[in-house]
């Protein structure tokens, strides 16, 4: 039983990451059509903001911490909305280009990274707590879990709220599912792209400064090693979906765990083997729409 | 005849490498609603589309008013005045009937009042999702939208297109209402419905306007309107 509950909460924590990283993939690529390789850079690049901030101020403290989360928060949404003025915002539409440009610039990420921190891991540490455990109905469960599943859970709060509430949100709502008819009401939808992309950035900031606290460290290939599950998690939870984001992550990484731990650490080829199912199913995912 | 509030000359473009309009001349007069008419495949709706820059276009000029417009991005297009009732309606399914109407509004002060007065039985259901709507109401929704701004014309894509009877005459008393304030740019195939909105015609054939003059002597000439349209005058498509 306990190990059944500690995997189940682990699973969460790492669901709980991934969702930070497919929520803005999945936003923005119901949005705008863009598959943004790049937005493991972003993550990355505020995960070691987030790591030299702590240290500046002192990491074992929650202030460090909260400092952390909200440069991680900034650089992420300041490098995506940047990335989408200069780059992306040349290439609607033009899809291959698209992914050329993001690869080249997921790639050149981590060469700038290595250039600058090194290549080998640089290993972090926080307010006590969060490396001690608690035990819940026998297992010892790590604190920083319940801090991610928190933090997650009120990141889907906001942008849940945001896009209810505001106008950007009401034209994002739209724009996901008829971008013509938007620039049709004689909507600029290209600054919803930017916003879009901003929040996309700004929750794989914080992502990033999440992760380096669940694996302990903070390396140049951080981003690279989650995306991949996060790009999963998005096909899977449906393109343009944060609900489906935000279920698919819970799925993949609770799913990732039990097999790890019962089937011979199988977990990523199991996630690959529900994406194919997935696919072959129900291709445009449990949430996605009909094209 | 009063200035044109829309004049487009010469009007190109094409879908990919595809041209879908080869040379399409037209004039909407200030206070009137001009008809788009043809056969299927004809042009008709890639020309509005062209005139909003929905499609690329290729050649020929399109003016506003007097102001060239041709250069402009869609949304700036519509923000001049332009205001799109799409086929097929195009309504944000997921969204509620209230926040497909806020989501249109530009003006300062829109104009709810009259879109109240027109469609009463949308705005008593403001918070139903617009995906749920019947046909009909859907293009009411998509009526009022373009109809809230104080916009210098309207274009519409047949908007009686798959709607039932009783809809196409509720649909078509709420475009005449709709005449009285804004000029009309309207496609459709529904001849009778042409007829009594329309006071001049269009007809596009193979993307290029074949004829354009007052409707009540197209539609006197049936012969022609057979040769042109392929239907009778009477008929409605």
């Amino acid at each position: 039983m306990s190990t059944v509950v500690l995997l189940l909460i682990t699973g969460l924590g790492l669901g709980a990451l991934y969702f930070l990283v497919a929520s803005g993939l999945s936003l923005i690529y119901g949005l705008m059509g863009v598959l943004n390789f790049a937005h493991g850079s972003f993550l990355t690049l505020a995960a070691f903001l987030g790591w030299e901030t702590a240290r500046a101020l002192g990491a074992d403290s929650w202030g460090a911490l909260a400092a952390a989360l909200l440069v991680g928060a900034a650089a992420g949404a300041l490098v995506a909305a940047g990335t989408e003025l200069l780059l992306i915002r040349r290439l609607y539409e033009r899809h291959i280009e698209q992914v050329l440009v993001t690869v080249g610039l997921a790639l050149a990420s981590v060469a700038l990274f290595d250039g600058i921190w090194g290549t080998d891991p640089q290993f972090i540490r926080g307010p006590a707590w969060l490396a001690e455990t608690t035990e819940i109905l026998g297992a010892r469960i790590p604190n920083n879990r319940f801090l991610l599943i928190a933090i997650a859970i009120l990141v889907l709060l906001l942008i849940v709220l945001f896009l209810r509430f505001t106008r950007y949100g009401l034209i994002i709502r739209a724009g996901v599912e008829n971008r013509s008819m938007v620039t049709a009401l004689g909507i600029d939808v290209r600054r919803a792209f930017t916003v879009v992309f901003a929040i996309g950035g700004a929750a794989a900031g914080i992502g990033g400064v999440l992760a380096s606290h669940y694996f302990g460290y903070v390396s140049p290939q951080l981003g690279g090693s989650l995306l991949i599950f996060a790009f999963i998690v998005t096909v899977i939870g449906g393109l343009g979906s944060l609900p489906g984001a935000a279920v698919a992550s819970v799925v993949v990484a609770v799913l990732q765990q039990f097999a790890n731990f019962y089937l011979g650490g199988t977990g990523d080829l199991v996630v690959v083997l529900l994406l194919a199912v997935v696919l072959l199913v129900r291709p445009r995912g449990l949430f996605g729409r009909a094209a | 005849m009063s200035a044109p509030v829309l004049a487009v000359r010469g009007l190109a473009a094409a879908i990919g490498h595809q041209p879908v309009v080869e040379h399409v001349d037209l004039e909407v007069p200030a206070g009137s609603v001009t008809a788009i008419l043809g056969r299927n495949g004809a042009g008709k709706t890639s020309t509005m589309k062209a005139v909003l820059g929905l499609i690329t276009r290729t050649g020929g000029e399109v003016e506003l008013a007097g102001e060239r417009i041709d250069g402009f991005a869609t949304h700036r297009i519509v923000q001049r005045g332009v205001g799109y009732v799409p086929e097929d309606r195009e309504v944000f399914a997921t969204l509620t009937v209230a926040e497909n109407l806020r989501l249109a509004e530009r003006d300062a002060s829109p104009r709810r009042e009259l879109v109240a007065e027109l469609f009463p039985d949308i705005i008593a259901r403001s918070a139903q999702r617009a995906g749920t709507l019947s046909g009909g109401q859907q293009q009411m929704v998509s009526l009022a939208r373009a109809l809230l701004n104080e916009n210098r014309i309207l274009l519409i894509d047949e908007p009686t297109k798959g709607l039932a009877p009783k809809l196409v005459t509720e649909v078509a008393d709420a475009l005449a209402r709709a005449a009285e304030v804004v000029p009309i740019l309207l496609v459709e195939q529904n001849l009778q419905v042409a007829k009594r909105l329309a006071q001049s015609v269009v007809v596009i054939a193979g993307g290029r306007t074949v004829h354009a003059g007052p409707a009540a002597e197209f539609f006197a000439d049936e012969t022609r309107v057979e040769r042109l349209l392929g239907v009778h005058g009477e008929a409605s498509a």
